[in-house]
Parts: structure tokens; sequence; C-alpha cells
């Protein structure tokens, strides 16, 4: 069934090759399975909180991630499970934090919105909007004083745009010729407040001209392979030039803000939501490969298959995951042991 | 014993640091070109280059931020805020990411970071530029918190902070600067939740920190002078954490306490004090315990209003002779 | 309407008091101010008169009975009327009452009158109004005590002062473990602090003056020490016992140890010759049918003298002034059974000899029959002690406090003195005075002695 290189680039697939193909669509049908699994716990109780699902988002995630190196850093905000997952976060691990165990990513300390695995330097799960754009500079600072050669990847929301730390973290990258490459996930709405209404400027990517003018740009979100292109773009640039990128992914989520808000009601309509489902990031990338013939709907089920038995075994695995003891409360408030007592000021638990 | 400012002590503490150790780099707002507002980083520019003395734009929630970062990536940054009243700008960064990120993380990322400039009132700087920022800071756990009261303290406390693998705020005395005070040579370093009993006196514990210390030694020294009581000053020097071992001794041994800071009085750092005190030492106190602190209002521009505001070692001493039965 | 008849506070310092004697009995018809009843104040005895007219319908405390300032010891109201809630309120507050045993029947007693309390009587609620607090060791001035008790105040129970039944003494944390670390009561302690809060200070002065307390009876020795016999032959067999303190000599524990530990004193002793006073005396007397004078009278007179001539000595350390008296008031200490009392003489420095001597006797007999008034032995401001009568050659006394200095008089002793270069036998008597050193510095008590040394051996001053 060997391809050539002409059909790949007639199904608009960029010439990647079938099987980094298959990796990107693996990680989207893997987010997508897990979120599912997710609001399926969240409602029968076992997940608390907060909690901020991807679907629909899936291909900036993945279209990003898997343009970076393995020693890059990444940041995220609060809506996290699926960059953690590509990133590498085992789903157990994901799910274990989900659940609140100590098999979680964070040993339970930080659950859905704070996801942190320093093995992956998956640098957070970050829970206030702008908060992390300047920590993701100083990481870009770090390797710069050093003299690497990584990047560093920042996702946030489209609020951001409106508040202080995205200018501040822009001029301060941008002055300082800081390796990092910032992709603003622009699914059109901060909670459920249409962007319109609040942001004087509709064209995200328009706010980052003035730091770093001709280095922003805007993308399909919705399509895996441009963020992929984008980002690698901006990634190699930032290597070899220390040089900040802005990029703009427009996409859509499908469900409400977080698990306890409505996916359309006051603020979208139920028929806008479904005419954005037609544009399906997995289902255009499943388009665009089987039209290649670099899938077949088999090799689609089966792959969806194992993604989900994989998801139900994370379930599973966080389950049986024990909860944190006590001997965790105050375990990683500082590194050296913790004086001056907590414990001695309340001893009544 | 050399004799210098607490101003030459904590550049001497940057230099040394920035010396021993190339992770250590000092960024904020003046710092460099301009060796600083107040010439704590005078030198360091030339000596260390401009990736290691950072001037920053004002913009302190992004720079404070922009330091938690490279902390979470291995630096060792030192920030200084020109003063902390402008790092409520910056108060995200510190509580909700410097202090929070190990414990949300489970322990996988440490913030080695050290946040410090000047606090508290100097002089008719008025309402937005007159105030102690100790308690804001000192009732997040996961920061530590110093506030120094002499060279040789500012010296070994910001050498500890730099080293130490926690975000550390590092509250500075504004009208400290100039005070002399002997630091030992050679390498000195001073432990972070240590007070230090800068009087000893079998009357009354005064529990005090920063410039305060300097009032109540003052008090201290009316107080045997015009009134025979012999007054013990514990210098906090740590805010968080607390060194309640030490001053809990110290009632134990005194029967009194008068706790002295020069911040607002609801839910300051007295408040904890005078919490320790009666919880660990109830038996041991013979009279209700006393706090002095700055008025409850924003400071006031006229001198008259703001010499009223602020604590002075009067109002230390009638503080000490009520709970010594003297008044 | 049924009236209370309460244990009224008759002195700054009394916290309960003894009924001696009912002066009525129930049934009787009593009209306003008629005499009550006798009752032991800590320092004398006092009568209660009815504050309205009635019958007394109830006597609640029998003679002999202590019962605590404020409690109900009877109601006088209209025949028949229903005193059954009165009386279950003083049973309440009976309950835990320490009342001593009665004493035997006392001997019917003439009546004096009486300092009764005005306004209506305190509600013989389970507690009882506080006692006035007990009044500062560093200012003993009787002005914060109320004379009377707080009629009808309503306090919560935590202010009530432990003589009473549910009540709880002030005091501070560290007084209170280091008092009963010495066995001692905080309510045995008088407080210093506000509201009369026992502080660590006044424990520390009862430790040093070793306050005795019922609740830590030290044990008898029961090793004797070597060489010494135990029992030596003939003499008087010793008994242990355990003696239930007067009212008085409560008082006098309880002010004395606010004296030496929080006043400073020093002590100044000098030898004076009383040759020449003696014989003025003898003058004096010999021209004198009645109303001798009497050596103290003229120490009293001559000390008043001296006072007036040295108003730094006639003073009172106030906390954070010192306060020099408008009048010379001398404070005479006088032995009565079981303690002692010091009735003040007014104005002594502008009064003669013969008044004085007049005077002196009077208040003596009357404190020797325990029928003092408050204002007779209250505000001196300087004291004089004699021990002469029992041949003490000198000793030191304790300031009482307010006053700053108190002259402790020794007995007048022939022995051998140098007059002019020559050994004579003279009549010397030594005095040591006693001095609040926060007042009165040593070369300033000393001057005083000089003056009073002077007038004693040149008497002729007093006459000029």
């Amino acid at each position: 069934m060997a391809k050539t290189e002409d059909d790949i680039m007639q199904a608009n697939l960029q010439g990647i090759p079938r099987d980094r193909l298959l990796g990107m669509l693996r990680w989207m049908v893997l987010s997508r399975r897990f979120e599912e699994k997710t609001a399926e716990a969240y409602q029968m109780g076992k997940i608390g909180g907060f909690c901020h699902l991807y679907i629909g988002q899936e291909a900036v995630a993945v279209g990003a991630i898997t343009a970076l190196r393995e020693d890059d850093y990444v940041f995220t905000a609060y809506r996290d499970h699926a960059q953690a997952l590509v990133r590498g976060v085992s789903s157990e691990a994901v799910m274990a934090e989900l659940y609140g165990r100590i098999d979680g990513a964070s040993r339970g300390a930080g659950g859905s919105m704070h996801i942190f695995d320093r093995q992956s330097n998956f640098m957070g799960g970050h829970g206030i909007v702008g908060t992390h754009l300047p920590l993701a500079a100083g990481v870009g600072y770090a390797i710069k004083y050093r003299g690497g050669d990584q990047i560093v990847l920042c996702f946030f929301g489209d609020s951001v745009v409106n508040g202080g730390p995205f200018h501040e973290a822009f001029n301060m990258v941008a002055k300082w010729e800081l390796p990092v490459v910032y992709v603003v996930e622009n699914n059109s709405y901060g909670m459920g407040t249409d962007i319109d209404r609040v942001s004087a400027v509709d064209d995200l990517f328009m706010r980052a001209c003035a730091y770093e003018g001709k280095k922003a740009e805007q993308v399909d979100g919705m399509d895996v392979l441009a963020v992929h292109d984008a980002v690698e773009r901006a990634a190699r640039r930032a290597r070899e030039t220390s040089r900040p990128t802005f990029i703009e992914a427009r996409t859509y989520r499908y469900l409400g803000h977080s698990m306890s808000d409505p996916a359309h009601g006051t603020y979208r309509s139920r028929e806008e939501v479904q005419a954005e489902r037609e544009n399906d990031p997995i289902n255009s990338l499943v388009d665009r490969m089987e039209e290649a013939g670099l899938l077949t709907e088999e090799e689609y089920r089966a792959m969806d298959q194992k993604v989900i038995a994989e998801v139900e075994r994370a379930a599973e695995a966080a389950e049986a995951s024990p909860v944190p003891g006590r001997d965790e409360l105050y375990a990683h408030v500082y590194s050296d042991e913790f004086r001056g007592g907590l414990d001695r000021r309340d001893a009544w638990r | 014993m050399a004799v210098i400012t607490y101003r030459e002590a904590l550049n001497k503490a940057l230099r040394e640091e920035m010396l021993r150790d190339d992770r250590v780099f000092v960024m904020g707002e003046e710092v460099g070109e301009y060796d600083g507002a107040y010439k704590v980083t005078k030198g360091l520019l030339d000596e260390f280059g401009e990736m290691r003395v950072r001037d920053t734009p004002i913009a302190e929630n992004g720079f404070a931020g922009l330091g938690v970062g490279a902390a979470m990536a291995g630096l060792r940054p030192v920030v200084e805020f020109m003063t902390w009243n402008f790092a409520l700008l910056a108060y995200d960064a510190i509580v909700n990411s410097a202090a929070k990120i190990r414990h949300m993380s489970g322990g996988q990322f440490t913030v080695p970071i050290v946040f410090r400039g000047p606090g508290g009132s100097a002089l008719q700087l008025a309402a937005q530029h007159s105030q102690s920022p100790d308690p804001w800071y000192a009732n997040i756990p996961g920061l530590k918190v110093c506030a120094p009261a002499t060279p040789a303290d500012a010296l070994g406390l910001l050498k500890t902070a730099i080293r130490d693998d926690d975000p550390v705020v590092f509250i500075e005395g504004e009208l400290l600067y100039n005070v002399k005070g002997e630091v030992p040579e050679g390498e000195h370093l001073v432990p972070i939740g240590a007070a230090d009993v800068k009087r000893t006196g079998p009357d009354v514990t005064i529990v005090t920190h920063s410039k305060m210390v300097h009032v109540a030694m003052q008090a201290a020294e009316k107080l045997a002078a015009e009134h025979e009581v012999e007054a013990e000053v514990v210098d906090l020097r740590s805010l968080r954490p607390l060194d309640l071992d030490t001053y809990v001794a110290s009632v134990r041994k005194t029967n009194r306490a008068v706790v002295l800071e020069e911040g607002w009085p609801v839910a300051g750092i007295g408040a904890q004090v005078v919490d320790d005190i009666q919880r660990e030492a109830f038996d041991d106190l013979d009279a209700p315990i006393a706090r002095v602190s700055g008025l409850d209002v924003p400071m006031h521009y006229a001198r008259a209003l703001e010499k009223l505001i602020v604590p002075d070692a009067d109002a230390v001493v009638n503080a000490v002779r009520h709970v010594c039965y003297l008044d | 309407m049924a009236t209370k008849v309460v244990m009224a506070q008759l002195s700054p310092t009394m916290e309960e008091g003894k009924l001696l004697e009912w002066k009525v009995a129930e049934g009787d018809r009593v009209e306003p101010s008629d005499l009550l009843a006798e009752i032991e104040t800590d320092k004398a005895n006092m009568d209660i008169e009815a504050l309205g007219g009635g019958v007394v319908l109830k006597i609640l405390v029998q003679a002999g009975e202590t019962v605590p300032v404020g409690a109900l010891i009877g109601i006088i109201g209209e025949e028949g009327e229903d005193v059954s809630a009165l009386m279950a309120e003083a049973e309440v507050a009976a309950a835990g009452t320490p009342a001593s045993a009665p004493a035997e029947e006392p001997p019917a007693q003439e009546v004096v009158v009486p300092p009764a309390p005005p306004g209506p009587p305190p509600e013989a609620e389970p507690a009882v109004p506080p006692a006035a607090p007990p009044a500062s060791p560093l200012d003993a001035s009787p002005a914060p005590t109320a004379p009377e008790p707080p009629a009808g105040a309503e306090l919560p129970h935590s202010y009530v002062g432990e003589s009473s039944v549910t009540g709880r003494v002030k005091a501070s944390p560290v007084a209170r473990r280091m008092a009963d670390e010495a066995g001692l009561r905080v309510s045995d302690i008088p407080g210093s602090g506000p509201g009369g809060r026992v502080v660590k200070r006044d424990v520390e002065v009862a430790i040093a003056l070793g306050v005795a307390s019922p609740a830590a009876q030290p044990a008898p020795a029961a090793v004797p020490a070597p060489g010494i016999p135990s029992v030596a032959a003939g003499a008087p067999r010793l008994v242990d016992e355990t003696l239930e303190p007067s009212q008085m000599r409560k008082a006098i524990a309880r002010r004395l140890v606010t004296s030496i530990g929080p006043v400073p004193h020093f002590f100044l002793t000098t030898e004076i010759d009383m040759g020449r006073v003696l014989e003025l005396r003898g003058a004096m007397n010999a021209r004198l049918d009645s109303g001798k004078i009497g050596v103290n009278d003229v120490l009293v007179k001559v000390a008043a003298q001296a006072l007036a001539r040295h108003p730094e000595i006639n003073a009172s350390w106030q906390g954070d002034t010192i306060q020099r008296h408008g009048s010379v008031d001398v404070g005479i200490a006088v032995a009565i059974e079981d303690g002692l009392i010091t009735p003040v003489l007014r104005s002594a420095d502008r009064k003669g000899l013969l008044q004085i001597s007049a005077e002196a006797a009077e208040l003596v007999d009357r404190a020797r029959e325990k029928r003092l008034l408050p204002e007779e032995y209250q505000g001196a401001t300087f004291s004089v002690s004699n021990l002469g009568m029992f041949d003490i050659d000198e000793f030191t006394a304790i300031i009482n406090p307010p006053e700053a200095a108190i002259l402790a008089i020794g007995s007048t002793v022939e022995k051998p003195a140098v007059v002019d270069g020559e050994i004579q036998i003279r009549q010397r008597m030594r005095v040591t005075m006693s001095c609040d050193h926060r007042v009165i510095d040593g070369a300033t008590g000393a001057r005083f002695l000089q003056t009073f040394t002077a007038m004693l051996e040149n008497p002729l001053e007093l006459v000029l």
C-alpha cells in the first residue's frame, strides 16, 4: 500500500510521513476519549472541583506539542489534560490526578487544573488567567541564560490577551529575545462571554504585533497539521535565533467552559455548536488520511478501540490508587522540614 | 568585625552569592545602570553583566512571574521591588505561583527565588508608599519571610535566603539602609526562622522585628534608666516561619509581653505572636499581652500625623509599664 | 414590702463578718435606725441598724457565724408577709457559705452607733457582690474601696470574689501557678493588679513572707535538731494545733504583706538620751491630778513636731507621684487581743501634750474594746510603734502603706554613756525608723531623726 509523496501532498497532508500522522491522530483520539471518560467520572462524582474539558480543541495541543523536542518546555492554563497527555504524561497519572489519588501526576495535590510533570518538562497547569505567561518567559530567560537551545511552548486562552500579564510577558520576551512560542487557543469564548463583547481587537494575533510584529500569525486551530506547521516554524526560529513567536489558533470547544457550565445557552446557540462540530479536527484528519489511502476505517476503529481500552485502564488504575494520607499534608509545601508548625497552631483534627 | 551600613551589607550578600553561584542573578527596576533606586545593587552590573543584573520594565507582575519561571527552570533569581508597595501588582506571581507551585506539583518543582525590597514607612511618602506588607506574606504557606533589623542580620539572612530552595520574601526597612553595624568577618549566614534576643532582661519581653527593633531597644534603655525595668528584646528576624520557641521561652521567663510592629494591628504579625504566647505560655503570663502597632489608618502625609501613626519608644514604654502593673 | 438585712461592708478590707449578737429577736418590731445586731469585722466590732421600720420576720444567721459581706442575715417586713422567695435566695447563698461554728452565747453588749448601709440591700444571688477590690500594695489609699457593699449591683458571677459561693479570684495565670507550686491559695493573697488581680509580685511577696495557707500547713518537724532535748523537763507541753485566724489576724496578714515586698524598706537606728524628757515629764505629771502624760505621748508629740519640720517624711508614694500630706496624722500602734490596730491622732503637730495624751488614751481604750470607727484607724501619715513596755531594746517595724515611715521605739534603759568626756549612767532609748526608699533617702531620714533626737534631748524646745 505504499503511497507516494504526491498522494500525501494532494490530500493536503503537507508531506508528513504516515507514522507521524498516525501519531497525531492517536493523540487526538486519546485526548477525546480521555475527556469523555473524564466527563463520565465527573458526573459519577469520582472527580471534584473545577474540571475543564478539551473536546473540540484537540488539534491545537496535538499539532503544537508534536512539533517540540523532548527537552523543550510546555506551559498551559487550567484546561490542561490533553496537553499533559500529548506531552507524555501517562493516562494513568493524569486520571489519578483527577481522582485526587497518590499516583496522580501531582500526587493528588493539584487536581484537574494543576497537572505537572518534571520529567517531561510539563510546567503546569496554572489556574489564574494569564498568570503563567511571565513564568514561561522566565523559563525562556533561563534557557538563554545558560545558552541552551530548548524552547518554551506556552498555551493560553483568548481572554488572556486583554490582561496585563500578556503585555508584560510579550514585552519582555520581545525585548530580551527569549525563545518562547506563545499559542493562544482562541475558542471565541472567555468562559461564557464572546470575546467580541470584551475585546477591542477581534484578530487576537494583532495584539502581539506591537511587540514582535512580523512574527505573529493566525492559523486554523481545527487543523492539526496547520497548527503543527506553524509551531514547527516558530520553534525552529526560537531555537535558532532566540526570538519569540505568537500564534493565534482559531478553535472551538464543544462543551461548556467547565463541567459545571452549559455547552450552549445565553452566550451561544445549540445550532452554532452543532455547526462547528461539522468541522471536527479528528474527522478532518481521518478523512484526509483515508482520501490519501493512508488509513482505513478498520484501522481507525482498531485505534479507537485500543485508546478506549487505555482510558478504561487509566480509570481503573485511578480508582485503585490510594488516597493521599496525612503524611502528604505538609510534605511538599517547603523543600526543607516545615518549621513553625501548622500542627502546633491547630491541633484539633 | 567591620562596621558597614545595612545597604552595604545587602550589597555584600548579593555580590558574595553571585560570585559563589552563577545561577544567581538579580533583576528589577533600575537595579543595573542606575545602581539601584536605593543603591543596594551598586556596582553589580559592571561586575556581572546584563544577563545577571537585569533592568526591567516597570511591570511588577511580569518580571516577578518571569523570576518564578526562571527559578522553576533552575536559576536563583533575586527580584528587587523598588519598594514593596509596588509588589502588590505582583501579588499573584508571589502568592499564587511562587508559593504554591512546589505544593501543587506534588513536590516536583521548587521555586528558589528571593523577592526583596524596602517596606514600612519612610518620611512623608503618604499612604500608597508607606505601609508594612509583612503580614500579607507571613500569612502564606509556601513562602518564607525575613525582615532583618541590623546589617549583620541583613547580610546573613539574605545570603541564606538566596541559597534557600524555596521562595523567600525579604522585607528590608526603608529607613534602615543607612543604619551602621558590625558584621562578622568571613562567611556569615543567619538561619531563616531563628529569632534573636537583642537584649536580655528579666522583667518583660518585647517581641518585634525590623525597624521596630531599634524602637524597642530605645524603649528598653528608657525603661532601665527611668523605671527600673529590664526588658528583653526578641527580634523575630523571620516572620515565616516564626520562631515561637524563642519568644515563648522568653515570656516563660519574664511572664509579661509587649508585641511591637510598625504595621496595622488587625491580623498583624503581632496577632499571631500573641496567639502563640497565650497558647503555649498561658500559665506563665502575669498580665494580658499588650500590642503596640501602627495606628489603624492609611498613612497621613502631614508630618505631625505621620509621627502619631508610627509607634515610638514612648508608646512601648507605656505598654511595658502597663503589663508590669506600673501605670 | 420586706427589706433585707445584710452583712454590711464596714471597712475597706472587710470581706466577711462574724455575727456577734442579735439585738432583736424574730417578731420584734423595730423602727428605722434601731440597733439590730453587733458584728465583728476585720478591724472592730460594729453595729448594724435597721434601715426601715417593721417586724423582724427572719433571723438567718446565728450568733457566732461568719458570713461574707453582702450575705443576707435577716429580713424585716410586715407581719404575715410572705418571705419565702427571699428565704430561698438566702438558702442558695448559704449552701456554699463557709460559716464558722457558732460560738458560745455572747454576753449582751452595749450598742454603738451603726454605719448601716444605705440603699436597697444587695441581691442575695448565689454569688455575692464583690468586696471592693483590695488596695494595691503600692497604693493602699482607701479611696477606691466603697465603704458599703455595692448595693443592688448586678454583676456577672465571674466578677465575684472567692469568698462567695461560686466565686473566683482574679489572678494572672503565672500567679496561680506559682501559688499552686508554693502551696498557697490565691484567695489568701492580696491582689495589687487592676480590679484586685493577684499578680506575680503579690505571690512573690506572699512566698517571701511565708503567708500561711490552710491548704499548706507545714508538717511539724519530725526530727528535733541535734543536741536539743525534744522535751525539756518541766517545760509546758506543746501541742500541734491549727488555729482559725480572726478577722483581724487575716486583715493584718493581708495588709502587711503588701508592705515589705513592694515597699523598699531601709532602717535607721539611733540612741537617744531620755534623761531630760523623763525629768520634764515627771515635773509635769506632778502637777496633774489625773490623765498623766505617758512617755509615748511625748514621743508622738515630738514625732509630730519633727514631721512638721520635715514634710518630706510626712509623705506617700503614689505610683508616679509623691504626695506630701497637709496635716500630720500620727498612727499609734496599739497591741490588742489577737492583733494590733493603729488609731490615728489627727493634726498631732498642732495639739498640746495634754490634748494628745487625753485623745490617745481614749482612742487606745476604745481600740482595746474593738470599738474604733474606720475613720479613726485609717489615713495616718506616719506611725509610732512602741514595744518599750515589753523590754525590747530595739526592733524594726513594717511600714503601713501608704505611709512612708514608721518609728519603732525600744525600752528606755539605764546604761553607761559618755557625757562631756565622762562615763555616766544615763536613760537611753533606741529608736529605729523604717523608711520607704521611694520617698525617703538615707540622709533625709537621718535629718529627721536628728531633729527628733534633738527635741527629745532638749525638751524645752517643745515648750518654746
